[in-house]
């Protein structure tokens, strides 16, 4: 449930960058999300839709998805290992002082807009990218 | 297709409210308003808690009290009951408050005659210890029912603790539960953290987690 608080806080941090980019319109946003971040991407999408199609910049946009493996460092052998797998304890040696590397992201990677002066166009183009996406079927009825 | 370009961006999704918590921590700080941020699990008895420390502390201190929930004012209600100021929260479905829904609620609150205001988040042990409420200090409350075992089940939670409170010891020889592997177990996630076994129902370890919080508010306070 904690997706929609996520989503509502790419929302606030996008427009944020929009309006000191004086952008009216964005057409994609690349979130990349860890393995382990404990956010769930099909609720994510979901929440997306509904919130996205309410804000004037986000009307439309597509929320792209990167998955980012999650991977431990054992502190004891130096193993690195997927911690998906093998959790919190080294599968080489069996310690558990580990640390997970990368795999707990959730960052706004970038934001793709118009070109400069597309503006007028900006709406056909937002539908564009919808329908080829093929992940945001409904979206590009908005 | 029309051309576009891609800015990046490469900012967590959590950047925007963590600026908005250091914020209102520093407004506070200015205010000389100290504000607690109170998790756990439904049904761990954050309310007795609250109630009993109400009742350590309100002579010596005004405290301000907002309720967070999903629906209802239960919690209010009885937190009202012992004369101290008290708002009900409502997070309109949301599993959590953010520093934003946080600052409405000390507006509502009012913290001007305010030394110590206490929020009592939404029983969850997974979304609240993402979003950063702007609070001086972070406690949570673990009850024997849940188990010893959740310190490594809700990593997360317990590592931006500064202090667990474990509730319900009296119900200790019923459960499976052992306490040394607990704190063990906080340890691990969290090495910092104070550890205080209470029993709020019987008052029980309630002097020690009173003082703690009292320090912690004369330190901010200055």
């Amino acid at each position: 449930m904690h997706e929609l608080g996520i989503v509502f806080h790419i929302i606030r941090s996008v427009e944020e960058v929009g309006r000191e980019n004086r952008i009216r319109r964005v057409l994609a946003v690349t979130l990349e999300l860890g393995e382990v971040s404990g956010v769930v991407e099909s609720y994510l999408q979901d929440c997306w839709q509904w919130a996205a199609a309410r804000s004037e910049m986000l009307a439309g946009a597509a929320l792209e998805v990167e998955t980012i493996p999650a991977r431990t460092l054992c502190e004891a052998c130096g193993e690195v290992y997927p911690t998906v797998r093998y959790g919190r304890t080294c599968p080489a040696c069996g310690s558990a002082q580990t640390h997970l590397l990368q795999g707990n992201e959730t960052m706004i990677r970038d934001i793709t807009v118009p070109e400069d002066g597309a503006d007028a166009s900006a709406a056909e183009s937002a539908e564009a990218v919808c329908a080829g996406s093929g992940r945001h079927g409904t979206n590009a009825e908005l | 297709m029309d051309e576009v370009r891609i800015l990046e961006i490469k900012q967590s999704v959590f950047a925007s409210n963590d600026r908005e918590a250091d914020r209102l921590r520093n407004e506070l700080k200015e205010k000389g308003v100290f504000l607690l941020n109170l998790m756990s699990s439904p049904g761990s008895g954050k309310t007795t808690t609250l109630r009993r420390t109400i009742e350590a502390l309100k002579d010596e201190m005004k405290i301000g009290v907002m309720e967070a929930d999903i629906d209802s004012d239960v919690d209010a209600r009885s937190i009202a009951k012992t004369g101290v100021k008290a708002i009900q929260l409502h997070t309109g479905g949301m599993c959590h408050l953010d520093a934003g829904m946080t600052r409405q609620g000390l507006e509502g609150l009012g913290t001007d005659d305010v030394e110590l205001t206490i929020l009592e988040n939404v029983g969850n042990l997974v979304c609240p210890a993402e979003f950063d409420t702007g609070a001086v200090k972070n406690a949570m409350i673990l009850s024997v029912p849940e188990g010893d075992d959740k310190p490594l089940k809700y990593p997360l939670m317990f590592s931006i603790c500064d202090v667990v409170l474990i509730n319900k010891i009296d119900v200790m020889p019923y459960f499976d539960f052992d306490l040394e592997k607990c704190r063990e177990y906080i340890r691990m996630r969290n090495p910092a953290a104070k550890v205080i076994p209470i029993c709020a129902r019987t008052g029980e370890g309630i002097g020690e987690w009173a003082e703690w919080l009292r320090s912690k508010v004369r330190a901010w306070r200055g």
